[in-house]
Order: structure tokens, then C-alpha cells, then sequence
């Protein structure tokens, strides 16, 4: 990487290739460069390829994109609809959606990328949300990579406001139903609130500025802003390198996977291909966001089924599952039936997500590098804190389609909203206590298979007549899985202490911090030692029948840490 | 006119004229009167007809005398039906409703118990009890062959009246109580004209004030053109908005893309097994 800088020298790569590549070599002298990186490892795994179905989308977007920007006509001035779709004709409406009913009906091909750009856009942020649990459940945001977990965070978040921006575009009645819903949250912003208003929309909602404006924020702002994301995200990548699953030869400082040419650039290309084409056949196969039926956006009309796309899904819901509180003070109403909902609960996950990492690493007191993953389950407690966050967001998923709810399972909407309001308090605890139970039942579950094999399912019969069932070793790759990871001793607060007289308000810190850390290393099943193990085989040997061997070789356990907490399990190095 | 006024001081001529003034009369009343009554049978036939099956069938919600039941202890209880006029009780027994099923539920359309004959009985003998909607003629309703601006503008009166309960497409939607406001793709012209003119249950009344009845056959037009539409760029999945679409893009875009990806990591596998 540090010597692209220069020309390369006659024996470069491209030299053989000769022509027009040579001379373009000779200008840019990008081959050493280039070189290095196709040869740059990216390891394999299917959950290292959610992040792709994100890219890919959003690269299917800017070619859908393009296509209806060169018809599409971000206007809201009145004109009476002509076009082949007749139980609108006559009627009066925006250009913008008359553009839009023109792209669906009377431009060829129109339809089918219109619906491709939407689903495409679903798909993107549901991409990118299925890659951020990833990251999360696996500990990848961990030191170094904090930088592109805050990045992929900002985009997920752009991808949301431009996902809005891009629904509010086509000036239908679901549109202006949802803009009417942020103009109130905009409003609900205590003091400046109604500045706001003025200041976005150009005047009171729904004014004449706003989808021109909109326009300009959906095609080139935000797109801009996400390719700039994405470059920095991929770069970083590329540069810290990809993280990897534990295993034998795999370790803290290196890469195992394939370079990325051929290989991984065959399968990342194929991978487009696939996301393209399922993005075309439902495109092709599923309406979606039918503008035609919804007619032009009139204040007057409100129709059943009105909700976001369904990454505003979880705010929807909030929306619809709070009371209705206002306040009033001198003169001015407090909206917090729209305010805590809307702004609030976003601001708050948000928040939440952005600060993980380092509250992770604070109650942890974990400093270090990791470049291999953590299997979900030997991080109970984080994966606790995922299933809570997931079942939260579930449920305010469900408030917001409370009325589909409601038709479809005969049920009353009180009474979805009156279980909602409790249940998204209770409902991530449960999901929490749950989850981080079920982890360290995994947990304890690998450490019998490392110690007694596994299950063969094969019932034998003593001469005496006592039944056992046979456990066969599980190979050695196996077992060196399922015991990578490192075993932690908890935060020690007495260590800390000893090493400088802190004084007592920090004293008082720590002292939360080692309850924390605590709970957070609290009940987790120690991995066997290597005593253990060798004496289990042992017994394995006796009543197996059917022992390969092999069993307790290449078997390292990290053994017991000694005084430093966190050392580094170089054991197989 | 000779042959009238020559005759005018016959002795029958008084009797001619008070014939041909009933016949004028109960032609008129015939051509204006509501429509489904049954010819064979005379209008005091007929009330005394609706009058036994309401005593048997519905007096025990609604009253010996359509009064209504208003406690509502009994568990059996029903509103006057005093003017409420032969439409409604068209509508509520010719779609099923009534007799009530279960008390206390919304009334849901079901196989109608009584013909329509006996329907049309029910009928005249509420309609007796005091003046209400009458059972619109067919040219009132009948929208098979409204021009394409008609449907048009029943499109507007559509959004702008029905689809916040019943949804832009007509599918239905929930209401609050548990209640719910039925899917209109399937209901005949006339039950649509009727529910308009009564307003059934939670629904309000569109009376011909609100909207003119040739806007109420717009909206049958309307309502009727979405039930023959082409399915324009493939299934409608439900045609019940963001919900379902958001459902099948993780379910089937989602879950297709994560096979894919697990597809590719094996193949990744077996490539490297190969080369080695
Ligand atoms: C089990 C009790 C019950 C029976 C039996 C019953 N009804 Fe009803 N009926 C009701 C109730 C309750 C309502 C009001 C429904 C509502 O508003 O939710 C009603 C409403 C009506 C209405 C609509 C009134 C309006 O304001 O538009 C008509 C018409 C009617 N019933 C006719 C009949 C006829 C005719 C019968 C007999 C064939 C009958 N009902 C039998 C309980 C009953
Ligand atoms: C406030 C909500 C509301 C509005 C607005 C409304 N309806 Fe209804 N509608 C209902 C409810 C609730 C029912 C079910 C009544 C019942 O259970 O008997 C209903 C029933 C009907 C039925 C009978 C359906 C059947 O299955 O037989 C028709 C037809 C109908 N509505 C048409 C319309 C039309 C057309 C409009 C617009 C002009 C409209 N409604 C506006 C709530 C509404
Ligand atoms: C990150 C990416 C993007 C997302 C999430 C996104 C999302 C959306 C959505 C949901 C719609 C509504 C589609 C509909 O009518 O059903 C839309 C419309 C539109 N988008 Fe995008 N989009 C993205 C990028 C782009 C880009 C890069 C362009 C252009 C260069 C573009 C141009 C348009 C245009 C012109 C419309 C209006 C036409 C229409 O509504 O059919 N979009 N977008």
C-alpha cells in the first residue's frame, strides 16, 4: 500500500500486458497498488456476505434510480391527469404524481423499475440491518473497528431518511400522509419546532417547495453522502482487513479466506447477479406502493392501511401505541404524544447503538484488538442485549400494522394498543433473561461435547444389561471451536485498587463498573482444562466401543490465565 | 272528445270517472312505490306476512312492535326500527345480518335466513311502522354501464368518504372496539346503495344530501371497476399497503438472499477442498 505512490518500475505488472494498459500504467502506476489488493484475503462465510445484499441494493438503486429521475417530474404544480389510467383521468393532481402514474402506465418498462427501485429499497435497509446484527452478535465493532460501526450506523440512518424521502416523493395520498406525520414531529420539537416547519417546507405544509426540495435531497444529497459512507466503510475494511471465524490456524493476527481474485471477486460479482435478479423477479411478480390506488395526496382523505415502509414501521408503532399527552405552558402546547414517539424512541436506539461499543468495552475493561469473532453464545450477556433490542423493535413493529393486526386475527385495536404499552416494557427483559439463559445452556452444552463427544444416537447394551448411549469425539477442528474462545476473569476490583490510591468518587465508578462486569461475565460455563478434558477421554476410552483417534490431540484449551486478565490465547499461533 | 262529451251526463259517467281515477291513481302508486314487492300478493298481505315473521324472528330484540329492547341485561336488546324504513331492513336481512347471530357482536354478512319474498315482507311491515329509505329501483344503483369519467369521479368521492375505514382498495379495515368495516369488492350493487342510504352500524349515513344518488352509483361504478382491474405489475399482495409489502420483502427478498448467501459460502468451500 505505501509504495503506490511511485511509477513501477519497467517490470510492473501491466508491463506484460502491453497497450493501452501499459500506458495507462505508465500515467497512473495504480498496478502495484492494484496488485497487492487483489490479492487482499477476505474470508468465507454466508452471514460476511449480508453486508453485500446491502451494497448490491444500493448500487440496483442508482441504476433504478437514474432511470426514473430521467421521468420523473418533482413538481407540485395542479394539472389534470390525461394518461391511460382511466379511473383517474380528469382528475386533478401534481405533476409529481402524475409523472409518477406516467412512469407506471404509459413508459415502457416503467412499472417494473419503479417497482424494482422500491423493493430494492426495502431490501437495502433491510440488508443493512441484517449486517448490523451481524456485526453485533459476533463482536465485530470491536476495537479497531469502533469507526465503521459508527459509519455503517450514520448510513443506516441516511438510508432511512432517504427511504422517506424517496416515499414522499411520488406526492400520493400515502405520501403526503406521511409527511404530514413528520411535519408534526418537526412541530413537536419544543421552541423551534414551528421555525422548523417554516424553514423546511418553505412556508406551512404542505406549501409548493417542499417535493423540489425533496428531489434534490433523494437524487443527489443523500446518495452523494452514502457513496461517500460506503467508499470510507469499504476502505476501512479493506485496510483493518475482514474479521474471521475461529479455528485452527486462524488467529488474533492473521487472515485465512480466499484473495480476491478470482475467487472472491467471482463470488461478490455472482452474488449482484443474484441479488439482482431476485430484486427483478419481485419487480416483476409483487406490486408494490400501488400509487394508483392510493390517488393524489389531499388533506381531506385518510385511508385504512396507511402506514411507512417498514423501516418507519417501529416509529409508526410508537406513535400509535402512546397516550396522548400534551402539555401546556404559557401559551405553548408540549406535543409529547408525537414528541417522545417520534423523536425520542429514534434518538434514544440511535444513541444507544452508536454508544455500545465503548460501554461494552468500559464494563469489560476490555482494551485490546480483536480480529476473531466471538460465536454469539460465549457473549451471553450481548446477546441478550440483542434480543431485547430485536424484540422492542419487533413489538413497535407490530403496533404499527396494529390495524392489519386487528382485521386479520379478530382482535380488538384496544386491545392490541393496551398490550403494547405494557409489553414494550416487559417484553425485551423476558427476551433478555431468556436469551442469555439459552446462551449459557449452549454454552454448557459444548463443553459436554468437547469433553464426551458428541450424541452418536447409537444405543448399546451391556452384558449386564444396562443401556448407554455412545459418544463419539468430536474432531479436533470441532473442539478447538468450540473452546477458542478466551475465559475471562471478572473486572477485580481489588486490582484496580492496588494500583494507585484512587480517590473516592472514583472509587465509586469502579465500584459499579465490577457490579456490571459482574453480571455481565456472571454464570458463564468455564470451557474444560486440559486436565479435565485428558481425564474425561479417559473415561470416554473405557465405554466407547468405537473410539478413533486422535480424540484429545490438537485439543489446546487457553488454559487458566494467570495474574493479567486478558491475555492473548497465542496457543496456536 | 265528441265521444266524451257527448256522454258526460250518462248516468254511468260518474262511475267511469272514479274508476279512471283509480286506475290513474294505482298506476302511479304502482310505478312509485318501492320496487321488490311482490305483485301477486297485496300490501296489506304482505304486512301481515312481515308482521308474523318479525314476531317470531325479531321481536325479541326489537320490540312486539319495533319499538326496540334498550336495557341491555337481557342480553338480547336491539334499537328501534321505527323509521328506518324498508332499505335498511333489506340490507340487514337480505345480507344475513339480521336476525343478530351472537348479541353483543358486530352483525357479519352470512347466508341470508329468509327468501326474498319473506325479506321483502319484513320489509314492507317496518316500512309501515314509519317512513324511512325506501328500496331503491335498479336504475338507481345499477352502474354496469357508467361512462369512464363516472368512475372517475366515484374514485374521488370513494377516497374521500370510504377508504378511512374501508381502505383505498375497498379490502376493509379495523375500527376501534373491535369493530370492523367489511371488505366491499364482493357486495352487490344494491346492498351498496342501501348500507349508503341507512349507514349500517358504525357507518355513517350518506343520505341523498350528502351525496346525490348518481354519486352513489359513481362509487358503485368505481367500486366495482377495482374488482375487475388487471393486477398492473404482478400480485397485489392483499392490497392492504406497507404492511404486507414490508412483510414479503423480508420474508421472500430476505430470506432468498440469505439462502443465496449461504449457497455461495459453501460453494466457496468446496472450491478451496479441490485446490488443495
Ligand atoms: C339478537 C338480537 C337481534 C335480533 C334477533 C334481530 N336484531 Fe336487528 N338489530 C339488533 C341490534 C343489536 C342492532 C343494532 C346493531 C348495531 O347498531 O350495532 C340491530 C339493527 C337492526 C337494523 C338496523 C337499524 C338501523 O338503525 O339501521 C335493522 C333494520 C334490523 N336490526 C332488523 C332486524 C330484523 C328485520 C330482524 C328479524 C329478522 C332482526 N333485526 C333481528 C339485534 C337483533
Ligand atoms: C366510519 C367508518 C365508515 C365509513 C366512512 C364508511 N363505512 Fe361502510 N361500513 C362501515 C362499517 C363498520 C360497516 C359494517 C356494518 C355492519 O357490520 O353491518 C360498513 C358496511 C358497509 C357496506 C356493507 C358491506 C357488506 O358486507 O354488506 C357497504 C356496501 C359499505 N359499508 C359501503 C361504504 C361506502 C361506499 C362508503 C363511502 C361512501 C362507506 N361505506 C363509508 C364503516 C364505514
Ligand atoms: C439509497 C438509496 C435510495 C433509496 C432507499 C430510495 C428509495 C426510494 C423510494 C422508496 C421511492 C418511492 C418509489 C415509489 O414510487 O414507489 C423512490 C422514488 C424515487 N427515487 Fe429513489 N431511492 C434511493 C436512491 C435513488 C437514487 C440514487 C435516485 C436517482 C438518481 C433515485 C431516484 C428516485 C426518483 C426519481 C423517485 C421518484 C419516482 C417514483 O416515485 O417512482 N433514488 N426512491
Amino acid at each position: 500500500m505505501s509504495t503506490a505512490t511511485r511509477r513501477p518500475a519497467p517490470d510492473s505488472p501491466m508491463a506484460k500486458l502491453g497497450g493501452p494498459a501499459k500506458w495507462f500504467d505508465d500515467r497512473i502506476g495504480l498496478a502495484g497498488l492494484a496488485k497487492k489488493q487483489i490479492r487482499k484475503v477476505f474470508p468465507d462465510h454466508w452471514s460476511f456476505m449480508l453486508g453485500e445484499i446491502a451494497l448490491w441494493s444500493f448500487v440496483i438503486l442508482l441504476i433504478t434510480g437514474v432511470f426514473l429521475s430521467l421521468w420523473f417530474k418533482p413538481s407540485m404544480s395542479e394539472i389534470d391527469y390525461n394518461g391511460t389510467y382511466a379511473q383517474l383521468r380528469g382528475i386533478k393532481m401534481s405533476e409529481a404524481y402524475a409523472s409518477t402514474l406516467d412512469i407506471s402506465f404509459d413508459v415502457r418498462g416503467g412499472l417494473l423499475l419503479r417497482q424494482m427501485h422500491h423493493w430494492a429499497a426495502n431490501i437495502f435497509l433491510a440488508g443493512m440491518t441484517i449486517h448490523m446484527l451481524r456485526i453485533f452478535f459476533t463482536g465485530a465493532f470491536r476495537k479497531p473497528r469502533e469507526i465503521n460501526w459508527l459509519i455503517g450506523l450514520g448510513m443506516l440512518m441516511l438510508g432511512i431518511i432517504e427511504g422517506f424521502a424517496g416515499y414522499s416523493l411520488p406526492d400520493d395520498l400515502l405520501s403526503g400522509t406521511g409527511l404530514r406525520i413528520a411535519d408534526g414531529l418537526i412541530r413537536s420539537i419544543p421552541v423551534v419546532g414551528t421555525y422548523l416547519e417554516f424553514f423546511i417546507f418553505g412556508g406551512q405544509f404542505p406549501g409548493d417547495d417542499f417535493i423540489p426540495r425533496l428531489y434534490i435531497v433523494h437524487v443527489l444529497l443523500i446518495p452523494g453522502l452514502l457513496l461517500a459512507l460506503i467508499s470510507a466503510h469499504m476502505l476501512i475494511l479493506v485496510y483493518q482487513k475482514h474479521t474471521h471465524w475461529a479455528g485452527p490456524g486462524r488467529t488474533n493476527r492473521n487472515v485465512v479466506g480466499y484473495p480476491m481474485l478470482p475467487i472472491y471477486a467471482a463470488k461478490s460479482g455472482g452474488f449482484f447477479f443474484i441479488v439482482f435478479g431476485i430484486t427483478a423477479l419481485m419487480g416483476a411478480l409483487m406490486q408494490i406502493n400501488p400509487i394508483w390506488m392510493y390517488g393524489p395526496y389531499d388533506p381531506s382523505q385518510v385511508t385504512a392501511g396507511s402506514q411507512p415502509d417498514w423501516y418507519m414501521g417501529w416509529l409508526e408503532g410508537a406513535l400509535r401505541i402512546m397516550p396522548n399527552w400534551e402539555t401546556h405552558v404559557a401559551g405553548f402546547t408540549i406535543s409529547w404524544n408525537v414528541f417522545i414517539p417520534g423523536l425520542a424512541v429514534m434518538g434514544f436506539l440511535f444513541t444507544l447503538l452508536a454508544l455500545y461499543p465503548f460501554v461494552e468495552r468500559w464494563i469489560t475493561g476490555d482494551q485490546r484488538e480483536h480480529h476473531v469473532l466471538d460465536r454469539p453464545r460465549n457473549q451471553p450477556t450481548r446477546l441478550g442485549f440483542g434480543v431485547a433490542g430485536i424484540t422492542g423493535y419487533g413489538l413497535l413493529w407490530a403496533a404499527g400494522g396494529n390495524d392489519i393486526l386487528a382485521t386479520h386475527l379478530h382482535l380488538s385495536l384496544e386491545a392490541i394498543t393496551w398490550f403494547m404499552r405494557f409489553a414494550i416494557f416487559i417484553g425485551p427483559v423476558v427476551a433478555f433473561i431468556i436469551a442469555r439463559r439459552w446462551a449459557i445452556a449452549l454454552q454448557r452444552h459444548d463443553r459436554e461435547s468437547v469433553m464426551h463427544g458428541y450424541e452418536t444416537g447409537v444405543i448399546v447394551r451391556s452384558p449386564e444389561g444396562a443401556y448407554s448411549e455412545i459418544h463419539s469425539p468430536i474432531s479436533s477442528e470441532r473442539a478447538y471451536i468450540l473452546t477458542a474462545h478466551e475465559r475471562r476473569p471478572k473486572h477485580s476490583l481489588v486490582s484496580r485498587e492496588d494500583v494507585s490510591g484512587v480517590r473516592a468518587r472514583k472509587q465509586g465508578k469502579e465500584r459499579l463498573r465490577s457490579r456490571l462486569s459482574d453480571f455481565w461475565f456472571g454464570d458463564e460455563i468455564p470451557k474444560p482444562t486440559v486436565s479435565e478434558l485428558e481425564a474425561a477421554h479417559e473415561h470416554t476410552h473405557e465405554e466407547s466401543p468405537v473410539v478413533g483417534d486422535g480424540h484429545h490431540v490438537g485439543i489446546e484449551t487457553g488454559g487458566q490465565t494467570g495474574g493479567d486478565p486478558f491475555e492473548l490465547d497465542e496457543s496456536t499461533t | 272528445m265528441r265521444f266524451l262529451s257527448t256522454r258526460r251526463r250518462h248516468p254511468l259517467a260518474g262511475l267511469v270517472v272514479v274508476l279512471f281515477a283509480l286506475v290513474v291513481v294505482g298506476g302511479l302508486y304502482s310505478a312509485f312505490r318501492p320496487a321488490s314487492a311482490d305483485e301477486s300478493t297485496t300490501d296489506t298481505q304482505l304486512i301481515s306476512q312481515g308482521r308474523r315473521l318479525f314476531v317470531v324472528s325479531c321481536a325479541t330484540c326489537h320490540g312486539e312492535n319495533g319499538q326496540g329492547v334498550l336495557e341491555k341485561e337481557g342480553g338480547e336488546f336491539g334499537p328501534p326500527l321505527i323509521g328506518v324504513g324498508a332499505a335498511a331492513v333489506d340490507f340487514q336481512v337480505g345480507t344475513g345480518r339480521m336476525p343478530l347471530a351472537l348479541p353483543g357482536t358486530q352483525a357479519e354478512a352470512r347466508k341470508p335466513i329468509f327468501t326474498p319474498q319473506e325479506t321483502a315482507a319484513l320489509a314492507e311491515y317496518v316500512a309501515s311502522l314509519g317512513p324511512g329509505p325506501a328500496i331503491p329501483s335498479k336504475d338507481m344503483y345499477d352502474a354496469t354501464n357508467a361512462t369512464p369519467d363516472e368512475v372517475a369521479m366515484g374514485g374521488q368521492f370513494f377516497r374521500t368518504n370510504c377508504t378511512a375505514c374501508h381502505n383505498f382498495a375497498a379490502q376493509g379495515g379495523a375500527l376501534p372496539h373491535g369493530r370492523h368495516a367489511p371488505d366491499l369488492t364482493n357486495v352487490p350493487a344494491k346492498y351498496v346503495y342501501e348500507a349508503l342510504l341507512t349507514g349500517p352500524q358504525q357507518m355513517p349515513k350518506f343520505s341523498d344530501a350528502v351525496l346525490k344518488p348518481q354519486e352513489k352509483r359513481y362509487i358503485i361504478a368505481y367500486i366495482h371497476s377495482m374488482a375487475t382491474m388487471p393486477g398492473y405489475g404482478g400480485s397485489r399482495l392483499g392490497f392492504l399497503g406497507p404492511v404486507t409489502e414490508g412483510l414479503w420483502g423480508w420474508l421472500f427478498g430476505i430470506g432468498a438472499l440469505i439462502l443465496a448467501a449461504v449457497w455461495i459460502g459453501n460453494q466457496g468451500v468446496r472450491a478451496g477442498k479441490k485446490r488443495r
